[in-house]
């Protein structure tokens, strides 16, 4: 089990350095779907298929929309001097973060023993207050509706906003061409349309 | 515990890729790892070993799903992270579209109509 996840951990680690590291944009477009599917694995390894389900589908959607921004566009290697001061704040501000965290991660419980302190509650009597015999969707549309909702709040929001932004044309000044385009009717078009009585 | 700094370095790999890449879709790319990888951490966090998921089934009495269920309250929030996650990245995708058709590229050091 612990061996089993490590590796695929390993897949995902190995996956995205290909993703990042690649030149071709399509082909690290493809190496971030192996890391989504790898990970919706370890979803089902541990013990939570609805979550599994919910990343294969949303992974799928991912692709596909990453692919519609790179296929239709140049997709050259971007060359070029490259500025080594990200590089190397960036490395020193990673390394130590990856060192505190290690001490920080051990003041965690450790894998396997969760705390469950709410959550005993919610396996016990979720099945008998809502009447869902699966706990997550008892815990996401009953006892913690509110965040369900500010989730749809968010998804509309961040939709609207892609909508808007993609839209082709905005309201448009009115002009001479737009009045004949859309029907309003000028003086000498109501003379015109009154002298066919 | 392991594991968890796994987790941490593909964390860290996102914000690299993030920071240090000079193409958009390369950003919105480290963007999507990290995504991933904080989700892996928190169901990693409520997963108890040897446990079922968190589903009555017809063979499994409460008792038994409160002794050994798996935590279902991480599951729930990050099914709502994962969700989000995707209207995010529409987002994102659409801005990036949007560039790309008025500078005709994805390079950030060629992106500078407003630089001050």
């Amino acid at each position: 089990m612990g061996i089993i996840l490590l590796i695929l951990i390993a897949i995902m680690i190995i996956g995205s350095i290909v993703a990042i590291e690649t030149k071709n944009l399509l082909s690290s477009v493809i190496s971030c779907g192996v890391v989504g599917f790898c990970l919706s694995i370890v979803f089902l390894m541990l013990g939570a298929p609805d979550i599994a389900i919910t990343q294969v589908v949303v992974e799928i959607l991912i692709l596909v929309i990453l692919i519609r921004a790179t296929i239709t566009t140049d997709n050259t290697a971007i060359e070029g001097a490259r500025d080594t001061f990200p590089y190397v704040s960036s490395l020193i501000f990673f390394g130590l973060f990856l060192i505190f965290s290690w001490f920080a991660l051990q003041e965690l419980p450790r894998f396997g023993e969760p705390l469950m302190r709410v959550s005993r509650e919610y396996l016990k009597t979720g099945a008998a207050k809502t009447g869902a015999t699966n706990i997550v969707t008892s815990v996401l549309l009953d006892f913690r509706g509110y965040d369900t909702v500010g989730e749809a709040t968010v998804l509309f929001t961040s939709i609207i906003g892609a909508f808007v932004i993609l839209r082709r044309k905005g309201r448009k000044e009115k002009s001479e061409a737009d009045s004949e385009k859309f029907g309003i009717l000028e003086d000498d078009d109501i003379k015109d349309s009154f002298e066919g009585f | 515990m392991f594991l968890y700094f796994l987790t941490l370095v593909l964390m860290v790999m996102g914000l690299y890729c993030l920071i240090a890449k000079k193409n958009i879709v390369k950003k919105i790319i480290g963007i999507v790892i990290m995504e991933y990888s904080i989700n892996l951490f928190l169901i990693l966090i409520g997963y108890k070993k040897d446990g079922i998921a968190p589903i009555l089934l017809k063979n499994v009495s409460v008792e038994e799903l409160t002794s050994r269920g798996v935590d279902p309250l991480p599951q729930a929030l990050v099914l709502t992270s994962i969700v989000i996650g995707l209207g995010t990245l529409a987002l994102m995708v659409a801005i990036c579209l949007r560039i790309y058709e008025k500078y005709k590229t994805f390079d950030m050091s060629k992106i500078n109509k407003l630089k001050g």
